[in-house]
């Protein structure tokens, strides 16, 4: 059992890559911290501001996006893993929740039409 | 046959030697096990959508649903549920600087920053109780359930006047024909809401449930993985791989809450 597979590909790094690995973590820290904090404020004050809805729902779901890119990008560190690799993991999972985002979305208003609103 | 040939380089054909794009086994095993878990979570989020859409004028507005924070009086609409945001992101920072302490072999940093992950789960799932607990118990006025099963919200606290769910506002005589119809109803369960649909409700407990078994099993998984770091295991093994492992779980488990606290209370 001294045979281990996962030591040919488990990751080690020397004190110096350490310190860039740490800045670049807590940066990562900063901006997710940033984000939310626009989200939260945004979600206080656009009514005072005037903003219209639609906009602010927008805004909302691209900073979501932005956010969940970087936690799996560098936090779950899929950005430095094979090209294939990413694919793999990634583009199943988008094709097919686009596709269904669409369909019961356009559904949904479809019922809520002909079905009023109760 | 073609397996054997000498012709495939199986180097070249996955981009790796024993394991196919140089990813270990286990973790590979794990990001497939986090595709089929998100694709759960999207078909909660999603039927959510679909719910919302469909029933979009009355649709119970969570700003109006979660203003309660601990030790204050009054309203305070999202601040709560951004406490338990930033908490969540903070353990995600703990959980990724303890797998970068494994990967220098530094057991006191792994030991120091997983501690750190246990404390922030616990904390998270500890504040998403509370959250259910105000929840489930509702308003101190309530809301009134019409003979037709649909939530109207009282307008005053004499409880004479009614705000329909059609947004007509009723009084007089024509409010006391309804409220001698209907029941008054407090908080929240599967059957009942007062703050509207009760599909809003059944939403919230699945959904916010789901993810809270989530966090919970992440805390339990982390405890162990914590408990063999300390019994020296994986020092003696030679690599903190299993920490990078249940990291790619806890991180998952924050990125689902980042489109929750989107879909459920910012949108």
């Amino acid at each position: 059992m001294d045979f281990d597979r996962t030591a040919e590909y488990a990751a080690h790094h020397s004190e110096e890559d350490g310190k860039k690995m740490r800045k670049t973590i807590w940066v990562i820290f900063w901006v997710l911290l940033a984000v939310t904090a626009v989200e939260v404020s945004l979600g206080l004050a656009w009514k005072d501001l005037g903003l219209a809805w639609q906009f602010v729902k927008w805004t909302f779901i691209i900073l979501t996006l932005v956010k969940a890119y970087y936690i799996v990008a560098y936090y779950m560190h899929l950005k430095h893993e094979f090209k294939n690799f990413i694919y793999v993991v990634s583009l199943p999972y988008i094709v097919l929740v686009v596709y269904l985002i669409i369909l019961m979305l356009n559904e949904a208003v479809f019922v809520h039409d002909t079905h009023g609103i109760m | 046959m073609a397996g054997h040939s000498p012709m495939v380089d199986t180097k070249k054909l996955w981009g790796g030697g024993f394991s196919p794009f140089n990813v270990s086994y286990g973790k590979m095993m794990m990001w497939f096990f986090l595709v089929s878990d998100a694709f759960s979570f999207s078909a909660l989020l999603i039927s959510y959508g679909f719910m919302r859409h469909r029933f979009e004028e009355t649709w119970p507005v969570a700003e109006d649903v979660f203003t309660h924070f601990p030790f204050l009086h009054g309203d305070h609409p999202l601040l709560y549920v951004a406490l338990m945001t930033f908490i969540l992101i903070m353990s995600s920072v703990t959980m990724v600087l303890a797998v970068e302490s494994g990967q220098r072999m530094n057991r006191k940093g792994v030991i120091k920053w997983m501690a750190w992950t246990i404390v922030g789960g616990l904390i998270f799932v500890g504040s998403q109780a509370w959250e259910w607990y105000h929840f489930i118990h509702g308003t101190e006025l309530g809301a009134l359930q019409l003979a037709d099963g649909t939530i109207a919200q009282w307008l005053s606290d004499a409880k004479n006047s009614l705000l329909l769910p059609t947004g007509i506002e009723v009084t007089g005589a024509e409010a006391a024909a309804l409220i001698a119809q209907g029941t008054e109803v407090y908080g929240a369960n599967l059957t009942v809401n007062e703050y509207g649909l009760p599909l809003f409700a059944d939403f919230f407990f699945f959904i916010t449930g789901f993810h809270g078994t989530h966090v919970f099993s992440g805390v339990v998984i982390n405890f162990i993985i914590f408990v063999n770091v300390l019994k020296g295991t994986y020092e003696k093994r030679g690599h903190y791989e299993m920490v990078e492992k249940v990291g790619l779980y806890w991180h998952f488990v924050d990125l689902v809450w980042v489109f929750v606290f989107t879909f459920f209370y910012l949108v």
